[in-house]
């Protein structure tokens, strides 16, 4: 009896636990979201995303920083801003005239561009959201890394060269088989005409009628340069004659 | 008849058996105590008797011998499929082309991987370590001949029942 209210107790504070932990974790309300790691080349630019999640409608009063801490450096420097609709720029410091702002709060986004990059960007950029009253949440850092060239990533030529000599190869079998197929069919017609002409002159020769040659002279001499088509008028003409022989 | 067909067979998977290996077993380079190949970089641990094995570099003449010894592999299985295909489908007298384009081709992907090997083999390491060629080395160049011999005789070969 006793363990048996014991359990039920412990079911009920396991419950309260959940409702609690259900209820509660929404009161760290707003989480954003970065890219852990970017890599940029010198001279070229970088996207620094950031999005964010919040309970609350998304307010006037929300702001948006960026902040910067430079490779083997404690200090962290503020370098973007964004408050009251309004972007704040940094024009003093080392991301002078080098950061341009593409978010639009209203879809929860903070992003920012850094153009230009030198080696001295290399560091870790955090991007921090409050939506008053929403201002309780974390912090979402990128580390930027910036190379001479970006190296290439490992398998993209192993992949690459299999691919190409795979996809060559079938092209080329195809490509090989199409023509074999045209060939044979083009054979068979040729191969069929043949025979028919065949048939018709051993026809012919067998009749000898000279009554009927001169039309079949005459579709050779009209057709002389297309001499597949006299040949056909001739098989036709020849086959037409055997019929009406026939007859 | 037969025993020509099981010859050709055993040639076959004979050059498949090198190919694999060449391809799988880490001896292309080695010295006493190091020893390299298409996939991982191992040495010798100093105190202990334990190999210690990283990824080979990502150099692009080191990944395109790999893609040219895995489609190696890939060309010589697909012929010996095909000359089974064939076996069963070809007309009697008819010639297995198809089967010997693709043993060469597999043939002539092992020779380039190989050459490219030897030839850049010196770009993901330094010069000085005294390396020599181990025996999946030797095994990829003698894969090569046995390929092209069996690749000709394919085409060569006619049909009989």
């Amino acid at each position: 009896m006793g363990s048996q209210g014991s359990s039920g107790r412990e079911s009920v504070f396991l419950l309260a636990v959940l409702v609690s932990t259900m209820v509660l974790t929404p009161t760290l309300a707003i989480h954003v979201y970065t890219d852990r790691e970017i890599h940029g080349t010198v001279g070229s630019k970088v996207t620094l995303s950031c999005t964010f999640w919040s309970r609350e409608w998304i307010s006037d009063d929300i702001s948006i920083t960026w902040h910067f801490q430079p490779e083997y450096s404690r200090d962290s420097i503020s370098i973007f801003h964004y408050a009251k609709g309004q972007p704040y720029i940094d024009n003093v410091g080392t991301f002078k005239e080098r950061i341009e702002w593409i978010g639009d709060p209203s879809w929860k986004d903070g992003s920012i561009v850094i153009h230009n990059l030198e080696y001295t960007d290399n560091g870790t950029f955090t991007c921090d959201v409050k939506n008053p009253p929403d201002i309780v949440g974390k912090t979402s850092q990128v580390v930027l890394y910036v190379f001479e060239n970006v190296p290439v990533r490992y398998g993209v030529v192993l992949a690459a060269v299999i691919g190409g000599v795979l996809g060559l190869v079938l092209v080329i079998l195809v490509i090989a088989y199409l023509i074999r197929y045209c060939w044979l069919r083009r054979q068979a017609t040729l191969q069929r005409r043949l025979s028919a002409m065949e048939k018709g002159k051993l026809r012919l020769g067998r009749d000898s009628s000279k009554r009927r040659q001169p039309p079949v002279l005459y579709a050779m001499l009209d057709h002389s340069r297309l001499t597949k088509s006299a040949s056909e008028k001739k098989s036709k003409g020849g086959l037409g004659d055997s019929r009406k022989d026939r007859k | 008849m037969l025993l020509l067909l099981l010859g050709i067979i055993v040639l076959h998977v004979s050059v498949l058996v090198l190919l694999f290996v060449s391809t799988i077993v880490s001896q292309w380079l080695t010295s006493g105590v190091r020893v390299t190949d298409l996939w991982q970089n191992c040495t010798l641990g100093s105190l202990s008797d334990v190999f210690h094995c990283a990824q080979s570099s990502p150099n692009e003449w080191l990944q395109s011998v790999q893609a040219l010894m895995i489609l190696s592999i890939i060309f010589s299985v697909l012929s010996l499929f095909l000359f089974f295909c064939q076996l069963f489908t070809l007309t009697k007298g008819g010639r297995f082309y198809l089967t010997g384009i693709f043993q060469i081709l597999a043939g002539l992907c092992v020779m380039s991987g190989a050459a490219i090997f030897t030839v850049r083999q010196s770009d993901w390491h330094q010069p000085s370590e005294n390396l020599s060629f181990g025996f999946s080395y030797i095994l990829a160049w003698v894969a090569l001949p046995l390929a092209l011999l069996s690749g000709v005789i394919y085409v060569i070969l006619r049909k009989r029942e």
